[in-house]
């Protein structure tokens, strides 16, 4: 199995911890896995402002990279997402991109769906929060929506209930938006905080000392408001407490 | 002033903005205990979806048949292509029988056309009678959300407004006090009116009548005390049978307010003794909607106001800071297709968290219209040169991975070192709230690279 | 071109051929096993409340539960004391002083606590509306589950309007606290009889 992971762009620059945590997650689990150092951004904040044109380059440029292998993995339910929900309209048809689209995965998605561990072997005795970033939660099925009258479960709390000695808050808003939203976190900032806000003080209010999820960009934002308002709170990427980390 | 300015505005105010927050989700709540309520639920979305998409997909000979039956049974029936002609249409049939006082119940349509104005400045006296439309109107005021017109205010407010015009208890703010003092001055207008215009939620085809769901018995109060009643209807309220309603009456009530049903669910398939029904059937920009795929189940919306209750922007921002006249997430994709100019932010007061979509009782893709609306506003040039610009340089660099790796390296080597004053300046939106993320000494790439050199 | 030709052509012109025929709308839904209870629930929700009548009359039910109702007028045949005639008065107007109307509805829905009133012979439609407090007779047997089975019931080929009333008016437009009694009647009784 040929595994080629997608780093996210701004995860590459500015979380390379969350990245070899993602890649170390996947080892770990005895996967041989490639990173193609040509790659850089799945195109997804040009296509969430409209600029097609633009998205649809970046698109054409991450099927070339990734086309040949068996499985694509991300630590971003959004990317993931931009791949399979919104690339057709740019690559439908093309050489490979049907592949590329099935077998494009977000981390914990690929864990729960094709390589099924039983084990993470890793401890985080730590009370924790998820946050359901939107793009996983509702484009992927990660985890049944409180919209949806569908049975129960949850893909991240089933792997994260893997690791030891961790423990699950319960949240008021189990799936609401952080606020994040891409540039929506420029161009409406005041909401942006707002909800970011709003997000965490459930967490904080549930009694969780962590907030983890698969979306480094919705954790980034609302670590940006924990470190100026200083809250006793941390955000931690997924894949690092799989990774054992902490 | 677009969204994002509104949205600000409203937002300043902490405390109401978490009111208003939570009196919408609260009504979200109990729409899920309705809709958790019923095993049936997805399959009643998904059949209600299937009757509009193949309604929308034949509606012109819905319409025609709707329009021979209603004829058959005696309605009147008026076609209007614009809100201009509708509101005409509106004038002449009060002027022919020289009515003069109109009792209006809820009705969007008439909101988009701006009817109320067309008729005060020729001498018709207009009453909205729902209860939140007569406290926005007598406030000279849009409603704020197309079920709950006036849930942006509070009762204090709502107190001090009948203290002036209805003449109520100083500084009594109860609700059902003000209730019964609303009910006392509307009788007297019901009593006295001499027209009465309702909305309509469901146009039969089948059966040539009017469906109007209401909670307070406003539209049958109105429509069955003067001779004259006008029923404005959408183009895309047309179901195709009878029957249909059987599916469309479970999801409404529960969308909207977690009811099981609303208090009346009445149909229309006559006028009263000795009076008329005048159905005037509306298009107003509705028919070129149906020519965009991407766009065309906007016209699915049977207007529960389930997505608005949803919208964590909405719930945050209020219903005036749309600047339409339906707000939230279904009103920023009809608005868009209206008139993108004026609507260009409302597509982008949104984070695609898609919640809209999937608590949607006719399943519409509200969230993916919203997307890609944003490529209408690109391709129209209304994005903003600024915006613009940054993100096709973004791509250009995204295309040259050396120069991003040159670029995000300078970046973690410089920013460190940069005082707050400069980091944290006016250009830097995302600090006005946040702080950045603190800069690491290498890309994921570098170290990477260096692990693979050490193999 | 006329406006009616104006809008068709123009649907006619952007609407593709249908590929979706339309569906059955009589989906396996939820089904009371006590049709009587769920009916009650559902009509305590909205507000408004179910009796089942046992050994007397509805002219002694009334005056038992209705004594200092001074106006009362009937469209329930089984109701003989009427102070007013309802369809006596050439508009509903006159009718704006009914302190209770004894009305009768075809049927009763369990899951929504709704009644279908569709009544040919009761002239002014507005009794429903203007009416302090309504009186609903119903058979009953006549009760069924959901939507589903009240629409196979309906039709509209003589009287030409009819309403599913469920519970009295009300309104929630004031910060959201429910107030019974909006424009129509402040209180609901079904009674099964």
């Amino acid at each position: 199995m040929r595994i080629g992971l997608f780093i996210p762009c701004f995860m590459n620059e500015l979380y390379p911890e969350a990245s070899m945590a993602t890649l170390k997650v996947l080892e770990n689990l005895g996967l041989h896995v490639e990173y193609p150092t040509n790659q850089t951004c799945c195109g997804q904040p040009m296509a969430n402002t409209g600029c097609a044109h633009e998205a649809g380059e970046l698109a054409k440029r991450f099927l070339k990279i990734f086309k040949d292998y068996d499985y694509v993995v991300a630590p971003s339910g959004s990317c993931v997402a931009m791949v399979r929900e919104n690339y057709a309209q740019f690559l439908e048809g093309e050489d490979g991109f049907e592949h590329l689209k099935t077998h494009t995965y977000e981390l914990v998605e690929f864990l729960h769906d094709v390589i099924k561990p039983t084990n993470m072997n890793a401890s985080f005795p730590h009370k924790v929060g998820i946050h359901n970033s939107c793009h996983g939660h509702r484009e992927l099925g990660m985890a049944s929506m409180s919209e949806r009258n569908l049975p129960a479960f949850s893909k991240i709390e089933k792997i994260l209930g893997l690791v030891d000695n961790i423990e699950f808050v319960t949240l008021k808003r189990n799936d609401e938006c952080c606020g994040f939203g891409g540039t929506f976190c420029v161009s409406e900032d005041a909401m942006s905080a707002a909800m970011g806000i709003d997000r965490i003080n459930d967490h904080l209010s549930a009694g969780a000392e962590v907030m983890t999820g698969i979306d480094m960009s919705c954790l980034m934002h609302m670590q940006g408001i924990i470190d100026r308002d200083k809250l006793p709170i941390k955000t931690l990427h997924i894949a690092q407490i799989l990774a054992g980390e902490s | 002033m677009g969204h994002p300015e509104l949205a600000e505005k409203f937002i300043a105010n902490n405390e109401r903005m978490h009111w208003h927050d939570k009196a919408l989700w609260f009504v979200r709540e109990k729409r899920d205990l309705a809709a958790h309520g019923l095993n049936e639920w997805e399959s009643l979305r998904e059949v209600a979806k299937q009757i509009k998409t193949h309604t929308i997909d034949k509606l012109d000979f819905y319409l025609e048949e709707f329009e021979k039956n209603a004829k058959e049974k005696g309605l009147h029936v008026h076609w209007a292509k614009d809100a201009k002609e509708h509101n005409e249409i509106v004038l002449k049939l009060l002027l022919n029988r020289g009515s003069k006082k109109l009792v209006k119940s809820k009705s969007m349509l008439t909101e988009e056309c701006h009817l109320n104005p067309y008729l005060e400045e020729n001498g018709i006296e207009v009453i909205d009678t729902d209860l939140g439309e007569r406290i926005v109107q007598l406030r000279n005021e849009a409603p704020s959300h197309i079920v709950l017109p006036a849930i942006h205010l509070k009762k204090e407010e709502v107190g001090k407004t009948f203290e002036k015009f209805l003449k109520t208890e100083k500084d009594n703010c109860d609700p059902t006090y003000l209730t019964r003092a609303a009910r006392v001055h509307l009788r007297e207008k019901f009593l006295n009116a001499d027209a009465s215009l309702t909305g309509v939620n469901f146009g039969i085809a089948e059966t040539g009548g009017v469906v109007v769901c209401t909670n307070e018995g406003n539209a049958d109060l109105g429509s069955s005390l003067p001779k004259l009643h006008i029923a404005s209807m959408g183009i895309e309220k047309i179901i195709p049978r009878l029957k249909d309603l059987s599916i469309f009456t479970r999801l409404l009530a529960r969308s909207a307010t977690g009811q099981p049903i609303t208090s009346y669910t009445s149909h229309f398939h006559a006028p009263v003794e000795g009076g008329e029904l005048h159905i005037i059937i509306v298009d107003n920009g509705r028919s070129d909607i149906i020519a965009n795929d991407d766009f065309k189940q906007s016209l699915h919306c049977i207007r529960c106001g389930a997505c608005i209750n949803t919208c964590p922007v909405y719930r945050r921002s209020g219903g005036h800071s749309y600047g339409y006249t339906i707000p939230g997430p279904i009103g920023s994709t009809l608005g868009a297709s209206k008139d993108l100019r004026t609507n260009k932010t409302l597509p982008f007061a949104c984070t695609l968290c898609a919640s809209c979509s999937n608590v949607c009782p006719s399943k519409i893709n509200i969230h993916n219209q919203l997307y890609k609306h944003r490529q209408s506003v690109v391709s129209a040039g209304l994005l903003g040169a600024k915006k613009h610009t940054i993100l096709k340089v973004a791509t250009w660099v995204m295309k040259h991975p050396a120069l991003l790796d040159f670029g995000g390296k300078m970046a973690r080597k410089i920013v460190p070192k940069l005082p707050r004053s400069i980091l944290y300046s006016k250009v830097n939106v995302w600090g006005k709230k946040r702080e950045l993320p603190k800069f690491p000494k290498n890309s994921f790439k570098e170290l990477y690279k260096q692990r693979e050199e050490k193999k | 071109m006329s406006s009616r030709e104006t809008i068709l052509n123009n649907i006619k012109k952007n609407v593709p051929s249908s590929t979706i025929d339309l569906p059955e709308t009589n989906i396996p839904h939820t089904i009371y096993e006590n049709k009587d209870e769920k009916f009650t629930t559902s009509l305590a929700s909205v507000g408004g409340n179910a009796v089942w009548l046992k050994d007397e009359s509805i002219d002694e039910f009334v005056a038992k539960n209705y004594k200092d109702f001074e106006v009362i007028v009937s469209t329930c045949k089984d109701y003989t004391c009427s102070t007013k005639e309802a369809n006596k008065p050439n508009t509903p107007h006159p009718l704006e002083n009914v302190d209770l109307a004894v009305i009768t509805a075809e049927f009763a829905v369990a899951e929504n606590g709704a009644v279908w009133v569709k009544n040919p012979d009761n002239r002014h439609r507005a009794l429903y509306f203007l009416a302090t407090q309504l009186l609903i007779i119903i058979p009953k047997e006549n009760i069924v589950d959901t939507m589903h089975e009240a629409y196979e019931r309906i039709e509209f080929d003589k009287s030409g309007y009819g309403t599913f009333i469920s519970g009295p008016s009300k309104t929630a437009d004031i910060e959201q606290s429910l107030v019974i009694g909006a424009h129509g009647p402040t209180d609901a009784c079904v009674l099964f009889v």
